[in-house]
């Protein structure tokens, strides 16, 4: 039984110049104790689908399809019951740490007060649980961590309180928007080693979104790619980005610097991503894609099952690199 | 000789009341004509600072700039040398490095207007092969940056550093802020304009892969100073610094297998408080005695390399593991 | 040759077409046609008004009636003639007024922030100097030493005035001095003074536009408020300040204060409106920039 079913999710939103589809009919599973990573470069629609989950949309957004949380339906549910869960069993942590943790509070009180607030402890074991939550992400010292601010600390220290506070309440499913983008790499392997040791060790469910294939290579159990709002495919990590078959995924891995081919030049996809207003017909992808054909325009592919993966390329040029 | 040469330059911070921090502390490189030179590092490194007062726009406390034989001046409130224009930069974030309400083609033409470059009636023209260099159509002069893309603005903020015609280019960041078709696209311009045009290149940057497939040369920094320098890709084969060690294991593949990457213990410390002998200590898993008190002075090892570390001179323990371990860089399938 | 590949831009082709939007909002439509009305007004007097304004031939105190729609004043002349002719007075010297102001304040504010240092220090404690005295108080107390008399009066409103510009040029001049696109125009051999002209002014222009179009209003406001105290213009010209005090004296005969002073209030309102208008256009281009950062 999957933790979060995501059905059709649709997300439209409202902008000066008219309606704009950002999300446009994603379908995906997440089991419990994966890492499932979210591939995709900005304007994808992946930060968008996760927001819509959590009820973090403006007003003026219309949303359709179902995206059921432990047997709820998340987009279903009214407010404060949506309140309930996020936070308790679904938590999230956001790229810019920052501004993600309040300057004006201290790091025990941003903990204490969102552990009191879902669980109902009492001052004295909130502040123990808050020690050991800061424990758990390796913080040194974290008694006077508590008395402390955010600006006191280096970036990825405030990524890893950041997930501490997410974690507080034990959730399910940690929703992780591109955690690690705004760090340098040596800390961003830390925080890498973290969530999978978090993952080893609590069971804890982790929903990574990241545009950095190679975090998602290290982590991630299943991988599913978005382009312009869909899904374009999704399996297992060591097919979908090791032998990738649809065009795009193939583009992306290809378009990354490869220490075989350092004479050569970079391998770009041509042009660039299309913007939510102005999404080619058919297929979104293939005024870019070297293997289309004129019946990709005709028609939106969907998502196929086939080998074990889901792929929405009806040409699927890539089939024979693949293991069968 | 023709070229950027910084030699053991160090910029200072003023703070209120408190000791000046060293943002660079003694940093020394060479850039040529023709050669791409990377330099790499984590937040605080300093390289920013290195690169900024590389081209004058921050005054060195100590060590020299020079550029074609001249030293670099910092730029005043007057008018910058002619001689010195050929040393140019690129900035990180293009949308902030184009004036929005100037044209494009404008903002291209300035260098021919001031210097002389190109007559009133020949400038069209010159704008138009400029970005024609950095492939943008012709027509591109007539909008406002606003109408274009990170990745088109950062052409076009190389088009303009191009019109002064420059020997060496200093890029800040360059493909930070843009995504990855355009990176790519970008990275390949950059290496073409070199070929072609014999430019040198010192290319800033955090994103070692990059920096890996696009370099000739490599420098890694480290809290200020530069901690190795090596031909890129004897850098990558054999890192001689632990640092640029932990770098490179840092670094995750995207190949699906599952491989974590490499994560380095301890903090980046206060560029104010260095730590005491070698800057790398604290977190160093092969530091010995001396490492802790003396610090090493970045010393040439082979043709074209050079690191900063004692393990690399006679008196390191025998003991100490040889950092050219080759397991610890093995990626199943990678070449070597 | 090189790269070929093109990427189209994202953005639909220019926002900046030759008439913004936002300029044909009601207000802005409303106050500009105002302002031009004045404008025409002022123009056109000889031909709009009745009577000549200085003529005391008429029946005095008269209320307003067919042959004088705005009645007539103690001394027997048209109200309606001389409100007309004010017009000639008060927008003329209140856009003088801003205009100087804004030159003297913009170039000494410009210099400030531009080469700061010693020049910064001196321009902005004196205007620090004349922000210490309340606007009218300072400009009765020069007109008193000046004399009393228009030209006196604009000039006492310079003083008064330049400052506010020379701070918002100042600060504006202080940010976009250290924009990148200025450190790259420099790093390509530009002079400061052109770095300063081609770089950085047209990036002030516009935020010092809107302070200005308001300040019109204000200007006309002051030049009537010292005429009122009988320190700007002098009898028996007719400035729509000194015929509101004359309306304060004969108050049972509104007519006489009330017509000037709603053309002072119509004058004003316009501008402002204006200068509201023209903030909205260059506000959403800022706002449109920072959509581009997907």
């Amino acid at each position: 039984m999957s933790l979060l079913d995501v059905d059709g999710l649709r997300v439209r939103l409202q902008t000066p110049d008219g309606a704009a589809t950002v999300v446009d009919g994603i379908d995906y599973r997440v089991e419990p104790g994966e890492v499932f990573g979210i591939a995709g470069e900005s304007g994808s629609g992946k930060t968008m689908s996760v927001l819509a989950l959590m009820g973090l949309l403006p007003q003026a957004a219309a949303v359709e399809g179902r995206a059921v949380f432990d047997g709820q339906d998340l987009l279903r549910l009214p407010p404060s019951k949506l309140r309930r869960i996020c936070g308790r069993e679904l938590a999230m942590v956001f790229q810019d740490p920052m501004t993600s943790l309040h300057p004006m509070l201290s790091i025990g009180t941003q903990l204490t007060d969102h552990v009191r607030l879902h669980l109902g402890l009492g001052r004295r074991a909130a502040a123990e649980l808050a020690v050991e939550a800061l424990r758990e992400v390796r913080i040194p010292d974290p008694e006077s961590t508590l008395k402390a601010f955010p600006h006191q600390f280096s970036g990825g220290m405030r990524q890893r309180i950041a997930i501490a506070v997410a974690l507080a309440c034990r959730p399910k499913l940690l929703v992780a928007d591109e955690p690690t983008t705004a760090l340098d790499v040596t800390v961003q392997a830390g925080i890498i080693r973290l969530l999978d040791r978090l993952r080893n060790e609590s069971g804890l469910t982790i929903v990574l979104i990241t545009h950095d294939l190679g975090v998602l290579s290290s982590i991630a159990d299943r991988v599913a790619v978005f382009y312009a709002g869909r899904v374009v495919e999704t399996g297992r990590r060591p097919d979908i980005l090791g032998h990738p078959r649809h065009p795009y995924t193939r583009g992306l891995l290809d378009a990354l610097p490869h220490p075989e081919a350092a004479a050569t030049p970079l391998i770009a996809i041509q042009g660039a991503p299309p913007t939510p207003r102005h999404v080619p017909p058919g297929c979104a992808f293939h005024p870019r894609c070297a293997y289309a054909r004129p019946s990709c325009a005709e028609a939106i592919p969907p998502l196929v099952p086939v080998n074990g993966r889901a792929l929405a390329c009806p040409v699927d040029p890539l089939r024979t690199g693949a293991p069968s | 000789m023709s070229g950027l040469e910084l030699t053991d330059v160090v910029v200072e911070y003023e703070r209120r009341g408190l000791p000046p921090v060293r943002a660079v502390a003694g940093a020394s490189l060479d850039v040529q004509r023709g050669a791409i030179v990377g330099l790499v590092g984590e937040s605080g490194c300093g390289k920013s600072t290195l690169a900024r007062a590389a081209v004058g726009m921050v005054a060195p406390h100590s060590g020299t700039i020079r550029f074609e034989g001249q030293e670099v001046k910092p730029l005043t409130r007057g008018a910058r040398p002619h001689d010195q224009v050929r040393l140019q930069m690129v900035f990180q974030n293009p949308f902030s490095s184009l004036n929005p309400r100037r044209r494009v083609g404008e903002q291209i033409g300035d260098a021919l207007a001031v210097l002389g470059l190109a007559s009133r009636s020949q400038r069209a023209t010159r704008i138009a092969q400029l970005l024609g260099q950095v492939g943008l159509p012709e027509a591109a002069a007539r909008g406002y940056p606003h109408q274009f893309s990170g990745g088109q603005r950062q052409r076009i903020a190389i088009a303009r550093a191009l019109a002064a015609s420059p020997s060496v280019i200093v890029l800040d960041e360059p493909l930070a802020s843009l995504d990855a078709s355009a990176q790519a696209q970008i990275a390949n311009l950059l290496v073409e304009l070199a070929r072609e045009l014999e430019l040198g290149l010192l290319l800033i940057s955090h994103d070692l892969a990059i920096v890996r497939h696009v370099a000739d040369t490599v420098a890694v920094m480290y809290l200020g100073r530069i901690a190795e320098t090596a031909p890129a890709r004897e850098l990558w084969a054999k890192p001689l610094h632990p640092y640029s060690e932990a770098l490179i294991g840092a670094v995750p593949h995207a190949d699906g297998s599952g491989t974590m990457p490499e994560a380095l213990p301890g903090e980046v410390p206060d560029p104010s408080r260095p730590p005491p002998g070698c800057r790398f200590h604290p977190r160093c898993s092969y530091a010995f005695d001396r490492c802790r008190s003396d610090e090493p002075a970045l010393i040439g090892l082979a043709p074209a390399r050079s690191a900063a570390c004692w393990l690399q001179r006679p008196g390191a323990p025998l003991e100490a593991p040889s950092i050219q371990s080759a397991s610890r860089l093995a990626r199943p399938g990678a070449a070597q | 040759m090189t790269t070929t590949v093109v990427e189209e831009p994202q953005r639909p082709r220019a926002r900046w077409s030759w008439f913004p939007p936002a300029l044909l909002q009601p207000l802005a439509l409303v106050g500009a046609s105002l302002a031009i009305f004045w404008l025409l007004v002022a123009v056109f007097a000889p031909l709009v008004a009745p009577y000549d304004p200085l003529e005391q031939a008429f029946t005095p105190l008269a209320s307003p009636s067919a042959d004088h729609l705005f009645g007539t004043d103690e001394l027997g002349r048209d109200v309606f003639s001389r409100v007309i002719y004010g017009a000639r007075i008060s927008l003329p010297l209140g856009l003088l007024l801003v205009v100087l102001a804004l030159t003297i304040g913009g170039i000494l504010g410009g210099l400030a922030g531009y080469f700061r240092g010693v020049a910064d220090g001196a321009v902005m404690r004196t205007a620090d100097l004349v922000f210490a005295f309340p606007a009218i108080i300072l400009a009765m107390v020069v007109t008193a030493a000046l004399g009393r008399g228009l030209t006196n009066a604009v000039l006492a409103l310079v003083i008064v005035a330049w400052p506010s510009y020379a701070r918002v040029v100042r600060s504006l001049v202080l940010s976009v001095a250290e924009s990148e696109y200025v450190w790259a125009t420099r790093l390509l051999g530009s002079s400061a003074r052109r770095a300063l002209v081609r770089e950085v002014l047209p990036n002030v222009v516009g935020p010092v536009l809107v302070l200005a179009t308001l300040d019109v209003g204000n200007a006309i406001l002051l030049l009537s408020g010292l005429s009122f105290l009988g320190l700007g213009a002098q009898p028996p010209a007719p400035e729509w300040g000194s015929m509101v005090a004359t309306g304060t004296q004969y108050f049972q005969f509104w007519w006489i204060g009330t017509f000037p002073g709603l053309a002072i209030f119509t004058a004003v309102l316009a501008f402002n409106f204006i200068g509201d208008s023209l903030r909205d256009v260059f506000d959403p281009r800022t706002a449109r920039e920072s959509r581009e950062r997907m």
